[in-house]
């Protein structure tokens, strides 16, 4: 039988407060580094009801063997750390994630979901934070800890549980520990820069996918269209054959992909309800009369406007995606896209089943999502 | 008659008369049978020691058809248990003798091809391979390649989240599935995932994928495509230690390459498949490893030049590179033939799916030929080692009821075994009604308590594909019972995790 890990000293204090937590039906916010306080529904936080969890002091590397391609780390874990300890092995994190700030955690980069400029890369080694999971050790919402998918690359023994934990903010458990895939660093890199409109911008993109040039990342914003390509050297210099446009030197485009990837960019720099709208990548121009940042080929489009939310929305659903409203909310905004009636109903059931009290998160996600 | 594991139930006819009463007012008489010897063909699916004649067979044509389907199997409260192409490995498709089998093969067409997009939106009946087909002209296709690809389905692929011998670098169905839809078994509609790249809310969509038809019945899936790479080259490397090769695996990986396909087989397996194929393995080695880099020609010159480099030092004592197309599809013969080999030289065979930690590998396939000699069973060893996916092939005589026993008993030591060293007893075939008991064992009480109030969050009336996947408390109570000899676990010393 798998062990328990209540006997875990540094775990029993989290098992204790869910419990007296659970026991008096008494709301608790997950809260690790706090650096993505800012995305889902601010609003919900009711600081004088909910309690603060916070995994940090479940902290540390559990397993990590190169030749595996996989880590297994508790959540408390700096996400900064576990960065530093696989690039030392020539690895990486195939989702590039975003820190947001010097506290970001392992646990909370899972939880929260959001991917980098990698994520519609080409190849095995770019993909979401879903498609790296393998594994998870979780809290519920009753005090028990819960164990998850395992540390191999192919698993279908039970539910696919780890990856809903990945984007799940908190609302169904606490995450203890993940195991996560790991991919190689490139052999080589190059980023080129070409100035183009949209649509050309797209029309490019779309096309270099379809030849398997090496892309590993895109921004389009302000005419002007930025490739980084990854892999090996023939791989690369294809790429830069086709793509063509002006190189970066290497300190520049780690500057600028760390820019793009963190929201340091000018385009950032505004006070406007920002959108982050996810559509297909070949969908049309959103034609909001805002200024854009596009990401992931075209999928991940960033608008700042002053519109009304259903009008940003009724665009991103025209446009088959959906629009989250990621920073300057401008109050009382819900973050993110309504799920009809089913999917809410679905949804609250899955969450019951790991949160059956409601008390994880609740309405971080969905307003009406506590049962 | 073969003796059968499991299965075997009667059937209640005045209830099957209701039912295709029911059924007959809706869907034409063709696509409603009954009578034994129109369902026999339904009996089981690839995993043949479990056999059971369903109730009926349903054979929905289309979407409104399914639908209608599971409205009457709902306000009858009959059980309902999908099925693709029935070449699953588990038993995830044996028929329930009160249930209906709902076939979905003939919902089988391309409904949308998006070259520039690089997705195809399909019916589950849709076959693995046919969708490759249908891209092949923009120069596009579907990669998860599970070995059964020319007649399994995409609704099965879903199902069972299978993989291939290119999973490695390519992923699973899990990472090449942008949305499904289909139907609650209530028959209400409903979606998961988008063609954009996230959605808002849970990623409910990582649960149905791999859920073996117990949550939804998918209708209709949308796949990504990826260009075909213009040249493939595959390297056969031999060496003299099965440990060798696999230290050599583990080297590649270190060395930071991700190979399109990186099999192993042992001698046992090399000398099964060789006299049907002819591939030229080198039947003297202990072990071959196949390992194939795909691209454009300059990249795969490359990647082929490291990975040579890499076996060489790390013992290799022979490499051969494919020269060409044709020799390198004779490399692959005889590993996508290990499995019909097997029955060639064997009355049957019982193939394992246990996934280890690569570095387990010696220890593990040490423990394997223990065990051919205390079960008096040969089992040769073919291997996705790339991602430590292993398919031990059980040699046995299913006419012999004591070959069949030691067969049975033979692979539930494996898959305990691949537990005990940290991995899983399923890595792409799935737990079907053939790994239910191991999940009793890989799995505690309280997350196993998760798995099924997941389940009912989707089915509350536990009427879709039941007994399948997922084990009751009850079950593994039972299990535990007869399994746990003196309250001792199997490799008490092994850690678990």
């Amino acid at each position: 039988m798998p062990t328990t890990p209540q006997h875990l000293p540094e775990l029993a204090h989290l098992v204790d407060q869910v419990h007296t937590a659970a026991a008096k039906r008494q709301p608790l916010t997950i809260r690790a580094g706090g650096t993505k306080d800012f995305y889902g529904n601010t609003f919900h936080d009711n600081t004088a009801v909910a309690e603060r969890l916070d995994p940090r002091s479940y902290s540390g590397v559990i397993a990590y063997q190169p030749t595996e391609l996989v880590i297994t780390a508790r959540a408390g874990t700096p996400l900064r750390e576990i960065e530093t300890l696989i690039a030392a092995q020539g690895q990486m994190l195939g989702f590039e994630p975003p820190h947001f700030g010097v506290g970001a955690t392992f646990g909370g980069c899972i939880a929260a979901g959001l991917a980098g400029p990698r994520r519609a890369g080409m190849g095995p080694a770019a993909g979401a934070i879903r498609d790296f999971m393998l594994g998870a050790r979780v809290l519920n919402g009753t005090g028990q800890v819960q164990q998850f998918g395992g540390t191999v690359m192919k698993n279908v023994a039970g539910y696919d549980v780890s990856r809903l934990f990945a984007g799940s903010m908190g609302t169904l458990g606490v995450l203890l520990e993940a195991s996560v895939k790991l991919v190689p660093r490139p052999v080589t890199e190059d980023t080129r820069r070409l100035a183009c409109d949209e649509v050309h911008a797209r029309a490019l993109l779309s096309r270099w996918a379809r030849a398997s040039i090496a892309m590993s990342a895109s921004c389009w914003s302000e005419g002007k269209l930025v490739v980084r390509l990854s892999g090996a050297y023939a791989a690369v210099t294809h790429g830069i054959a086709v793509v063509g446009g002006e190189g970066l030197s290497r300190a520049e485009a780690t500057v600028f992909w760390s820019a793009v990837r963190e929201q340091t960019v000018d385009f950032f720099a505004q006070s406007l309800p920002l959108w982050r709208v996810s559509v297909p990548a070949t969908a049309d121009s959103l034609a909001l009369g805002a200024p854009e940042l596009h990401e992931w080929g075209g999928a991940l489009r960033w608008v700042a406007t002053p519109l009304p939310a259903a009008t940003v929305r009724a665009r991103a659903a025209a446009l088959g995606g959906h629009a989250t409203l990621f920073r300057n909310n401008p109050g009382g905004v819900a973050a993110f896209t309504p799920l009809s009636q089913t999917q809410q109903s679905l949804e609250s059931r899955v969450r019951a089943a790991f949160d059956p009290l409601g008390i994880f998160n609740a309405g971080r996600v969905h307003a009406n999502a506590a049962c | 008659m073969q003796p059968v594991l499991e299965g075997g139930g009667a059937i209640d006819l005045p209830l099957q008369q209701r039912v295709v009463a029911a059924l007959r007012a809706y869907l034409p008489a063709d696509a409603v049978l009954f009578e034994a010897e129109q369902t026999r063909p339904y009996e089981c699916d690839g995993l043949t020691l479990y056999r059971q004649l369903p109730m009926i067979v349903a054979l929905p044509a289309t979407e409104a058809d399914v639908r209608e389907i599971l409205r009457i199997a709902s306000a009858l409260g009959v059980p309902v248990v999908p099925r693709g192409a029935g070449t699953g490995l588990s038993g995830g498709a044996l028929p329930h003798a009160a249930g209906i089998l709902l076939s979905l093969a003939k919902l089988n067409r391309v409904l949308a091809l998006d070259p520039e997009a690089r997705t195809a939106r399909v019916e589950p009946g849709v076959r693995n391979l046919a969708i490759s087909q249908a891209a092949e002209p923009f120069g596009l296709y579907y990669a998860p390649d599970p070995s059964s690809q020319v007649a399994c389905t995409i609704g099965g692929n879903v199902a069972e989240n299978s993989g291939g011998v290119h999973c490695l670098k390519y992923g699973l169905t899990v990472n090449n599935v942008l949305a499904v839809r289909g139907y609650t078994v209530l028959g209400e509609p409903v979606e998961f995932g988008s063609a954009a790249l996230d959605g808002p809310g849970l990623d409910l969509l990582s649960l149905i994928v791999g859920s073996e038809g117990t949550l939804i019945v998918v209708t209709e899936v949308l796949v990504r495509l990826v260009p075909k790479p213009a040249l493939a080259r595959c390297i056969m490397a031999s060496f003299a230690a099965v440990d060798a090769a696999g230290d050599a695996v583990a080297a590649v990986i270190a060395a930071g390459i991700i190979p399109a396909g990186l099999e192993m087989m042992d001698q046992a397996a090399t000398r099964m498949v060789e006299p049907f194929v002819k591939a030229g393995y080198d039947l003297e080695a202990a072990a071959i490893l196949l390992c194939e880099s795909d691209g454009t020609v300059d990249e795969v010159a490359e990647e082929i030049e490291r990975m040579s480099a890499v076996l060489r030092a790390h013992g290799a004592t022979r490499l051969a590179v494919s020269a060409n197309e044709a020799e390198r599809l004779r490399f692959w013969a005889g590993r996508k033939n290990a499995f019909p080999a097997a029955g060639r030289v064997s009355p049957d065979y019982y193939c394992m799916d246990g996934t280890i930690p690569r570095h387990q590998l010696g220890r593990v396939l040490s423990a394997i030929r223990d065990m051919e000699l205390k079960y008096n069973l040969r089992c040769p060893n073919v291997f996705h080692a790339g991602d430590g996916n292993l398919h031990p092939l059980i040699l046995f005589d299913a006419n012999d009821a004591d070959s069949v026993a030691r067969a049975d008993a033979f692979g539930v030591e494996i898959l305990e075994l691949s537990i005990a060293v940290g991995g899983t007893v399923t890595g792409e075939h799935g737990v079907g009604v053939e790994k239910i008991n191991q999940l009793c064992l890989q799995f505690d009480e309280v997350t196993r308590a998760a798995f099924i109030n997941i389940r009912l969050a989707f089915d509350p009336t536990q009427r879709l594909n039941p007994g399948k996947a997922i084990p009751t408390l009850h079950r593994c109570a039972e299990y535990g019972r007869a399994h746990v000899h003196h309250g001792a676990v199997a490799f008490p010393e092994l850690e678990r995790f």
